[in-house]
């Protein structure tokens, strides 16, 4: 897979123009996008803006900083100024933001080619990219199967290489989970680490921005460039750069196992996740046994947090400022009420009723208080967890990518998000890559979670692994750019 | 009666409560917005400080508990002026608790909390047309809670009329009722003495003094009939219609509010030190009630006048100005009997600026005290300088100023009793209105320099 070190390499050779390189991602994206769905909306146009641009400081001679002129794709629930932000639903269909995110800023001012907008599932809410109103994102693994949630988009442009890194936002999983899925890095920075102003609300206490690359290298770099402290955002508290600081060396790291993360877990992951966990003995980690015994109430307490919060957050979607509004009324009432059951899909639907219901009164001190102590009790154990050892090594998700449409029940659909939704409750940062493949051939990922804002042990670890393996799991799909 | 208030003041910092945009009252719609105050999805509130300063401020003068660490929550309900579908408030840790308003009568009022929460929008109905204007959105509100203290209309107003002097004094208000700065929701019911608290109805959004007073003495009368005969009073939600006089209940509101609060995840709880509160506290100017006992007690001054040069903080800051090493007392009467008759509505009270300034007025009363002028002299000058703005010295003649020689007293007077041989007689035969004439010759005499009182003296003495 193309790296973003590749890149710049040869933009400052001058082996390719940045142009050359936009017009060439640009083209594949039309082709391979046919097949995989992994743009919602491409953005030609200011592509070759920011490539113009970017050839122009090479003309001058100047040094590139290390995204400069790298095409990416952005989760299409980050803001971009005059550049419809969908968030994959019928109700933001047309919505153009009238400012721009700060992620998106940040990347913009460092030189960034922004080739298009990712699918996900509608509102971030799901873990196949299947709840998106303009049609899943396909895994370029295999096709009949899903992309992952909810950065599904993201992450098959990147696997399908229609993209050299893509962002993501992970709320319980939607950065990581596709990663594994497509076989590529995902990062879930701490919570704070990395502005959320203009990232459409999903559920604020838990959603947080962060990249998708295909190597350890160029998750560590996009984060360099996204992470900082914004003002305009109260939770943010920024975070130091990592790129510079990483290290293959994990001799004397402790890492924790614990068996609550190893239960239902199909055979190919187990395998592939063992076979890691034994790669890091043999680089000099110690193992250690520890314990996580609130991971059974994660999944209760994330459910009930995450649509509670939106439940509230999704309120403001009425027709009457922007997005989708019901052409015929009766009234107020029914001009809202048939604006939000024309512009939301079923799921979305579902967790603002779950949502609504855990608030109402009489039921609030039920689930919501309940899930709040929950939360502590999390969190707690992270505490404790991180008392006997550095880093926790856990199977992303229990699975490898599912076949398209697998899921019986909302609630097994739930069950996915099982081994990564404890780290959004918590705030703490984890990082999926892939650590190898089940018997059909499909990637399996391995999360490594870590101490808040230390964001440098878990991709020292990754970046150990990656080199300890020859790269061997960091496979291409074989489709869109595939050498340059 | 029994009567508790919940009272929404819109502070006056520049800024709103989570964005930069204005809080200018009466800009063109849709002027002072942003993605923030306009619910755009991804935009985040930042907490203005100031709002946070005010607040406390607010509760410092109310002899309010500050919580050193409160929280904001979400307050969820479905109305187009309010755009993110929840208002931003304070529910279960509010910034101020337990704090006392003390009315003439003595009673205490008793303040259940204070809160900071985010204004709404407007809506506009233009024929069939309804516009919406986001200007006030994002406008910062306190609400203050009393506790159901007040057992008349009249203490209720009383309160408001308080509020509103310290809210003003404070700096963090300015509580203009015709702008919306101050809005009122009564809760009201009734009970025989002795008796638990009654079924209450709550009149909401009042916004004026006189509404205050007419819809409480209608609910008095709504409910005591009910009572009466027998029936019962429904909790509701009433709404007052002016132009009727009556309060009616709110259509559509019978399901109960569930507003479904919880922590707002978007802002962090809000800290302070000690050290914020007590140097909040320090800015405060003295407050009215403090003041007004301080010029009853220090400065002698009547209790009535005491209450009027209290009720605004620029009047009471230009009566001390004046008053530095003159008699208070002295400065007192000039304001209240000849400036407050001049200068008569409230607004131009609050908005204090008359034509003679304090310095001024201190110089008119050293001349004065010091004798270069009568009593009399100084009234005319003063009616003159408040006309024109000018000094007293540019309306008093060399003569004027020569001041009057209070030994030359008698001698003028025996003068005029000689003088006016008939109006002593009258006098001395019984006439006490012969005086009056005479004391008006010695006046004339003296080119109205001399004091009447001390004239008045000196002829009866003589005669």
């Amino acid at each position: 897979m193309i790296r973003i070190a590749d890149v710049t390499r040869l933009l400052s050779e001058k082996k390719l123009s940045c142009r050359e390189l936009t017009e060439k991602y640009l083209a594949e994206a039309k082709k391979t996008n046919d097949a995989i769905n992994a743009y919602i909306t491409l953005t030609d146009e200011e592509a070759l803006r920011a490539a113009t641009k970017v050839d122009a400081k090479i003309a001058r001679g100047e040094k590139l900083s290390p995204i400069e002129g790298v095409p990416f794709v952005l989760k299409d629930n980050i803001s971009t100024r005059g550049i419809r932000t969908t968030c994959a639903s019928r109700m933001l269909e047309h919505y153009e933001p009238v400012y721009d995110a700060e992620v998106w800023r940040a990347l913009r001012d460092k030189g960034a080619v922004m080739l298009g907008k990712g699918n996900m599932d509608e509102f971030a809410m799901g873990s196949t990219c299947e709840h998106s109103y303009f049609g899943g994102a396909k895994n370029p693994h295999d096709l009949n199967r899903v992309a992952g949630g909810s950065s599904g988009g993201s992450a098959a442009a990147v696997a399908g290489g229609i993209a050299v890194y893509g962002i993501g936002s992970d709320t319980g999983g939607s950065i990581r989970e596709p990663a594994a899925f497509c076989g590529i890095v995902g990062l879930k920075p701490t919570y704070g680490a990395v502005s959320r102003r203009g990232l459409i609300a999903f559920a604020s206490s838990l959603d947080q921005i962060g990249p998708l690359a295909s190597c350890t290298e160029d998750a560590a770099l996009v984060f360099d460039a996204i992470c900082g402290k914004d003002p305009m955002d109260m939770t943010s508290r920024g975070a130091e750069p990592v790129s510079d600081r990483l290290t293959p060396d994990v001799r004397g790291l402790k890492l924790g196992i614990a068996p609550e993360f190893f239960e239902n877990l199909s055979d190919g992951v187990r395998e592939a996740v063992e076979r890691a966990i034994e790669t890091y003995r043999a680089l000099g980690a110690e193992i250690v046994d520890v314990s996580f015994p609130t991971l059974p109430y994660s999944l209760p307490a994330y459910y009930i947090l995450a649509c509670a919060e939106a439940s509230s957050n999704l309120g403001r979607y009425d027709g009457i400022r922007y997005g989708h509004c019901a052409e015929s009324f009766a009234d107020l009432d029914d001009m809202i009420c048939k604006t939000r059951t024309e512009g939301f899909g079923a799921e979305v639907r579902r967790r603002i009723l779950l949502g609504t219901y855990v608030l109402s009164a009489g039921y609030f001190d039920a689930y919501y208080k309940s899930a709040q102590r929950l939360r502590r009790d999390v969190t707690a154990d992270f505490e404790d967890v991180f008392t006997k050892c550095d880093a926790l090594v856990t199977p992303t998700a229990p699975m490898t990518a599912l076949r398209a449409k697998q899921h019986a029940s909302p609630v097994e659909a739930y069950h996915t998000d099982i081994c990564t939704v404890p780290v959004n409750i918590a705030g703490v940062p984890a990082v999926s890559l892939p650590c190898g493949a089940d018997g059909d051939g499909m990637p399996v990922g391995l999360q490594l979670i870590g101490r808040r804002f230390d964001e440098r042990t878990i991709l020292s670890l990754s970046l150990a692994f990656e080199r300890a393996t020859e790269g061997r799991y960091l496979v291409s799909a074989g489709m869109g750019v595939t050498e340059l | 009666m029994v009567i508790g208030l919940e009272t929404h003041v819109e502070l006056s910092t520049k800024t709103k409560i989570f964005c930069p945009c204005s809080t200018q009252f009466g800009g063109e719609p849709n002027t002072h917005v942003c993605p923030v105050c306009t619910g755009q999805p991804g935009s985040l509130p930042v907490l203005n400080g100031k709002v946070v300063e005010y607040a406390v401020k607010a509760g410092v003068a109310l002899g309010c508990r500050i919580n050193l660490v409160s929280k904001m929550d979400r307050k969820h309900y479905v109305y187009p002026d309010l755009p993110k579908a929840y208002q931003i408030s304070q529910y279960d840790e509010p910034l101020c608790e337990k704090g006392r308003v003390t009315l003439s009568n003595g009673r205490e009022i008793g303040i259940t909390r204070i809160h900071i929460e985010e204004d709404a929008g407007k809506l506009v109905h233009e024929g069939e047309d309804v516009f919406i204007d986001y200007n006030r959105g994002g406008v910062p509100l306190i609400e203050i809670v009393t506790e159901p203290d007040f057992r008349s209309p009249e203490e209720a107003v009383e309160y408001l009329e308080k509020l509103q002097s310290v809210m003003r004094t404070a700096g963090v208000s300015d509580c203009r009722m015709q702008e919306g700065s101050l809005r009122c929701d009564v809760n009201v019911s009734l009970r025989l003495p002795g008796e638990d608290f009654g079924t209450r109805a709550e009149i909401k959004n009042l916004n004026s003094f006189t509404s205050v007073l007419s819809a409480l003495r209608y609910e008095y009368e709504r409910q005591s009939a009910l009572l009466d005969k027998g029936e019962r009073v429904v909790q509701e939600t009433r709404h007052w219609n002016a132009d009727l006089g009556e309060t009616m209940n709110m259509r559509g509101k019978e399901n109960a509010d569930d507003y479904r609060y919880f922590p707002e995840p978007d802002i962090t709880p809000i800290v302070l030190s000690e050290e914020d509160v007590a140097r909040w506290s320090r800015e405060l100017p003295e407050m009215p009630d403090v003041r007004k006992k301080r010029y009853i007690e220090e400065l002698g001054l009547p209790e009535d006048d005491a209450s009027l040069l209290v009720k605004y903080l620029p009047v009471a800051e230009y009566f001390e100005k004046a008053s530095e090493g003159v008699s208070p007392k002295t400065v007192d009467a000039f304001l209240i009997t000849q400036m407050f008759s001049v200068i008569t509505t409230e607004k131009e009270r609050e908005n204090w600026a008359p034509k003679t300034s304090a310095e001024q007025l201190n110089e008119l009363t050293r001349l004065l005290e010091s004798g270069k002028i009568s009593r009399n002299v100084a009234k005319k000058t003063l009616a003159r300088m408040l006309e024109t703005g000018q000094s007293a010295l540019s309306f008093l003649s060399p003569e004027d100023l020569e001041g009057f020689d209070s030994a030359k007293l008698p001698e003028i007077c025996r003068a005029v009793i000689e003088a006016n041989e008939k109006s002593a007689a009258d006098f001395r035969g019984g006439k006490e209105k012969a005086l009056k004439a005479l004391v008006g010759a010695v006046m004339r005499e003296t080119k109205g320099r001399a004091d009447a009182i001390e004239a008045e003296k000196t002829l009866r003495e003589l005669l």
